[in-house]
């Protein structure tokens, strides 16, 4: 038996992102300094979008046993490589200002976070179920320890938030991926099939434990992306989190299970649990978003919501991956902006407060404001959100060209409801000052002496600027983006 | 010479546009200097689409006779193939007309805000928004390219929601997220009708799509009934009309005047290109829901107006009354009807501008618009009862002026469709003729005549230049077109009767 060829080249984004763990590591132990360890993470962030840019959607797989191999590059996955290392380094630019506080460790936080950008590269060229179910265990188990990852100041008020946070994420994370396990296992038993490329709906005797075996694993996965009814970890844990962590976590997290779920639905049919999860995940999400007065709770709702039009999607199967895929990549832009903005607008370290606290604050700082209107915007599905508009098109456009006509109705739907509360927190930043109790002679000075002006920090700058540019350039020429995937 | 009229095409689009965001980067101290660019480019915006109509002369692209869509001249670049999206923009006699009313309202009321600024925010981003939707309007009458046009119509959500909730009145913020709320309800249905074409032909280019190439009778239908209840909810139609009135009565006076004038059109315009031309079969099919829902809007419309009694919230229901006409037009499916409706639309756009500068005037000066407040304004200020008096008249359908045309074109159209159920659309829509006769004259009997109340008598009688630069335009096409339709008409005829020949 010959030695295994191994396409090295194929594998070079997953070297790139694991070289860069062990390059924030060494820099932590040799420099020590935020701006080493940091650097270190923007510069190996970059070379993994480079490395599978470089190495292309189109070369063969490796790691084969016969046609089947576990390492298989993709359109999608390149895209995916260079989504997730953009919102490391993404992530990484809105951590700094509180890094620089001292809230969290710097070295440890770096390191964590490039553990999880390999793996979400592993996520997207996975082949089989058992890489699948690694790479995405590697991309959230950094996770459990950056939510929790806050030190306080010795004057500071100490709170047990993100610790409680990290326990909940940690708790419903290992169950979903117990369920996805013994879906994968179960599906194996009937099936004999762990590549993606083999695998097939059973049939005959064996046929309802496969069944079984692709309802479970497709609900496992679905506690990845908060589909409701598996979704009531997200806003605790999301509140809880440090904001640019809580960034992360509805963005690139919820990238990973959408690409497991992808990989999985476009072969096993499981559309009619994927249809459920998505009209109770895009219905609840909306609802309850409606009721929310906190800024970060609101997102986390609204990006329950959000996963639940890539869920319509995928439910349509194969034909529907390509859909999601570019939903998934308007909507991490957009989320991402969002996030940006708020830490933008916030102090250093802060939490994402109140919605009554933004009062004003477009007004105040216009260019911030516009970002987070342009974000809010595209995530309603409205110009100038023109990246969201087309995101929305893409959906419905999938979803009655292959017949799901009724699933579009309902997509559209909840398209209107959702409005209200982007609607709400939009007017809520250009609202006039509010009347105080007392008599003022200008309560618009009031409310400036309240709120004094913030600089923003200059990697926060950069990374809302960076996003901004991406939503203006996906939405005027959204065709980029199609062609990447395909 | 076809060049030039392309890059013309695209100019109409990217002036405002370029205008929009120059004026929203100029700095705040320089506000009023701010509301003059922006006058400045929607005066600009009026050069290449006065060219236009030249690219007729100059011999466009010339098709087969057959085709509703035949534009005098027109742009066509791919844009997002995957989605089938071209960015397909061309003009013809059909969207001409709303085209310039577009220009000419935006450049009223561009110019408006230099002389006054609504309270609630800045001049100059108010200006900004007037242009970013001046930009949506005319991209949607200009495309061809149904993603396209989904994609213009949803240009203006916001910008209109800023629009009232920022400088309008006490109660803006509810009137203005029921506005936004029950529009993008209409434009979901809209992308859902738009896909579904979409989808079954294979293409959105409407040239292609006229006549409802290739379509079964189902998907007709169901296509139809999406777009019109999508169309209905902006034009509005009666019973979807419920935001109008509120969203009227709160809008800042130029809010009001680029809504009635020419938003709403967006609404009849296309179900006119769009739900008429690209599905016939269902158009025919439920031509007779659209009648007698448009002959129960002019009714009720009509009934309601007769209950008013606030000035602008009376202007708008009228709104409800004359959309009726238009809609009672376009649901008879003939030429007449057809030519009707689209007269019907620009001379209501003209109209309704008028009255809501008037009705904006008359609040700013009286700081009321309650009509038992008001009362011979005739007395204290004759100029301004005039120019009322003459555009209620003008909107009740006096014979040479605008509004005379559209509706009672829209009864003759319905009662040569003959048949006792477009008969009796016909009688009741010329009674709903008379209730706004009736109306208005009680509008003015209120306002004008009578004795003069407290508010009234102190109010200042001057007219400002600015008031003069937007009305006067207004009031001197409402006669023009009155006197001479075929401004508007002159090249309606061709597409009409290829529009009706594909009917089954």
């Amino acid at each position: 038996m010959s030695a295994q060829a191994v396409d090295h080249v194929s594998l070079l984004p997953l070297y790139a992102a694991a070289g860069t763990a062990v390059l924030v590591l060494i820099a932590e132990l040799a420099v020590g300094r935020l701006a080493a360890v940091a650097g270190s993470l923007a510069l190996g962030g970059l070379a993994t979008a480079v490395c599978a840019i470089v190495a292309g959607g189109s070369r063969r797989g490796t790691f084969c046993t016969g046609a089947a191999c576990s390492w298989v590059p993709s359109p999608l996955a390149a895209v995916a490589a260079v989504v997730f290392a953009g919102l490391t380094v993404g992530v990484l630019a809105l951590a700094v200002p509180a890094l620089r506080l001292g809230t969290a460790p710097p070295g440890e936080f770096c390191f964590l976070l490039a553990c999880s950008l390999t793996g979400g590269v592993t996520v997207g060229y996975a082949g089989d179920l058992i890489t699948l179910i690694v790479g995405l265990e590697t991309l959230t188990l950094p996770l459990y320890v950056l939510v929790g990852l806050r030190r306080f100041a010795p004057r500071e008020r100490v709170t047990t938030a993100a610790a409680s946070a990290s326990i909940t994420f940690l708790v419903i994370s290992v169950v979903s991926t117990a369920i996805a396990l013994l879906g994968a296992a179960l599906n194996y038993a009937a099936t004999g099939a762990l590549h993606l490329s083999v695998l097939v709906d059973a049939i005959g005797p064996v046929r309802p434990v496969a069944a079984v075996g692709a309802a479970l694993l497709v609900i496992g996965l679905a506690f990845k992306v908060a589909a409701v009814p598996l979704h009531a970890w997200a806003p605790p844990t999301y509140e809880g989190a440090p904001l640019p962590v809580a960034a992360y976590l509805s963005t690139a997290s919820k990238l990973g299970g959408v690409l497991a779920l992808a990989a999985v639905v476009s072969r096993l049919d499981a559309g009619s649990v994927t249809a459920v999860l998505a009209v109770l995940t895009m219905t609840i999400g909306n609802l309850v978003a409606l009721r929310q007065t906190r800024m970060v709770r609101l997102l986390a709702w609204s990006s329950i919501a959000q996963a639940g039009y890539i869920l319509a999607a995928l439910a349509v199967g194969g034909a529907g991956v390509w859909a999601a895929a570019a939903y998934a990549v308007f909507f991490m832009v957009l989320e991402f902006i969002a996030f940006a903005a708020v830490v933008a607008l916030r102090a250093p370290g802060a939490d994402g407060g109140e919605i009554v606290n933004y009062r004003g604050a477009g007004r105040r700082s216009p260019w911030r404001g516009a970002a987070l209107v342009l974000a809010l915007a595209g995530l309603a599905g409205l110009p100038p959100g023109l990246a969201g508009l087309f995101a929305k098109v893409t959906i419905v456009d999938v979803l009655i060209d292959e017949g799901w006509g009724w699933l579009a109705g309902v997509v559209a739907l909840n398209a209107v409801v959702a409005l209200a509360y982007y609607v709400r927190v939009a007017a809520t930043l250009y609202a006039s000052a509010p009347r105080v109790g007392i008599a003022v002679a200008d309560p618009e000075l009031l409310e400036a002496a309240a709120n004094p002006r913030r600089p923003v920090p200059l990697p926060v700058a950069a990374a809302l600027v960076g996003g901004a540019l991406v939503a203006v350039v996906l939405g005027f020429a959204p065709q980029l983006l199609f062609d990447a995937l395909s | 010479m076809t060049t030039f009229f392309r890059v013309a095409l695209v100019a109409v689009l990217v002036l405002p546009a370029l205008g929009a965001a120059v004026v929203a980067l100029l700095p705040a101290r320089l506000d009023r200097s701010a509301r003059i660019v922006a006058t400045a480019f929607a005066a600009l915006t009026l050069l290449p689409i006065a060219a236009l109509p030249f690219t007729r002369v100059a011999g466009g692209p010339w098709f087969s006779s057959s085709l509703a869509v035949r534009p005098w001249t027109e742009v066509d670049v791919p844009w997002v193939p995957a989605l089938a999206v071209e960015f397909h923009l061309g003009v013809d006699g059909v969207s001409y007309p709303l085209i310039a009313l577009t220009g000419l309202l935006t450049l009223l009321c561009c110019g408006y805000t230099v002389g006054k600024v609504p309270d609630g925010g800045s001049g100059r981003t108010l200006a900004a928004l007037l242009l970013v939707l001046e930009v949506g309007i005319l991209g949607t009458f200009l495309a061809l390219d149904l993603v396209l046009f989904f994609l213009f119509f949803e240009v203006v959500l916001l910008p209109m929601y800023a629009v009232i909730a920022g400088w309008g009145g006490a109660d803006r913020r509810r009137a203005a997220r029921k506005f936004v709320l029950y529009t993008l309800f209409g434009s979901v249905l809209l992308l859902l009708g738009v896909m579904t074409v979409v989808t079954a032909a294979g293409t959105g280019d409407l040239g292609a799509l006229s006549g409802g190439a290739g379509l079964s009778r189902t998907t007709q239908c169901v296509a139809f009934v999406l777009l019109a209840v999508a169309f209905a909810v902006k034009a509005p139609l009666w019973p979807l009309h419920t935001w109008l009135p509120d969203a009227h009565t709160e809008a800042p006076t130029v809010g009001s005047v680029i809504l009635a004038g020419v938003l709403l059109k967006m609404g009849t315009y296309g179900l006119i290109r769009i739900g008429v031309g690209v599905a016939p079969l269902g158009a025919a099919w439920a031509a007779p829901v659209l009648g007698v829902l448009a002959a129960a809007a002019i009714l009720a419309g009509a009934l309601i107006c007769l209950r008013q009694t606030e000035l602008k919230r009376l202007i708008a229901y009228s709104s409800v009354g004359h959309m009726g006409f238009v809609l009672l037009g376009i649901a008879t499916l003939t030429v007449t009807g057809l030519q009707a409706a689209l007269l019907g639309n620009v001379a209501h756009g003209l109209i309704t501008g008028l009255l809501f500068f008037l009705a904006g005037a008359v609040k700013d000066r009286a700081h009321t618009g309650e009509l038992a407040d008001l009362g011979g304004l005739r007395e204290s200020a004759p100029r301004l009862a005039g120019v009322l008096g003459f555009a209620a008249i003008a909107s009740l359908g006096l014979p040479g002026l605008a509004g005379f045309w559209g509706e009672a074109f829209a009864v003759v159209a319905a009662t040569r469709r003959g048949g006792p159920l477009w008969l009796t659309l016909a009688v009741l829509a010329a009674i709903g003729g008379a209730l706004t006769a009736a109306y208005f004259l009680r509008l003015l009997r209120r306002v004008t005549h009578g004795p003069a109340t407290p508010a009234v008598l102190g109010l200042r009688p001057v007219i400002a230049g600015p008031e003069w630069f937007a009305w006067a335009p207004l009031a001197v096409l409402t006669l023009a077109v009155g006197v001479a339709p075929a401004l508007v008409l002159a090249a309606t005829a061709t597409p009409m009767l290829a529009l009706t020949g594909a009917l089954p």
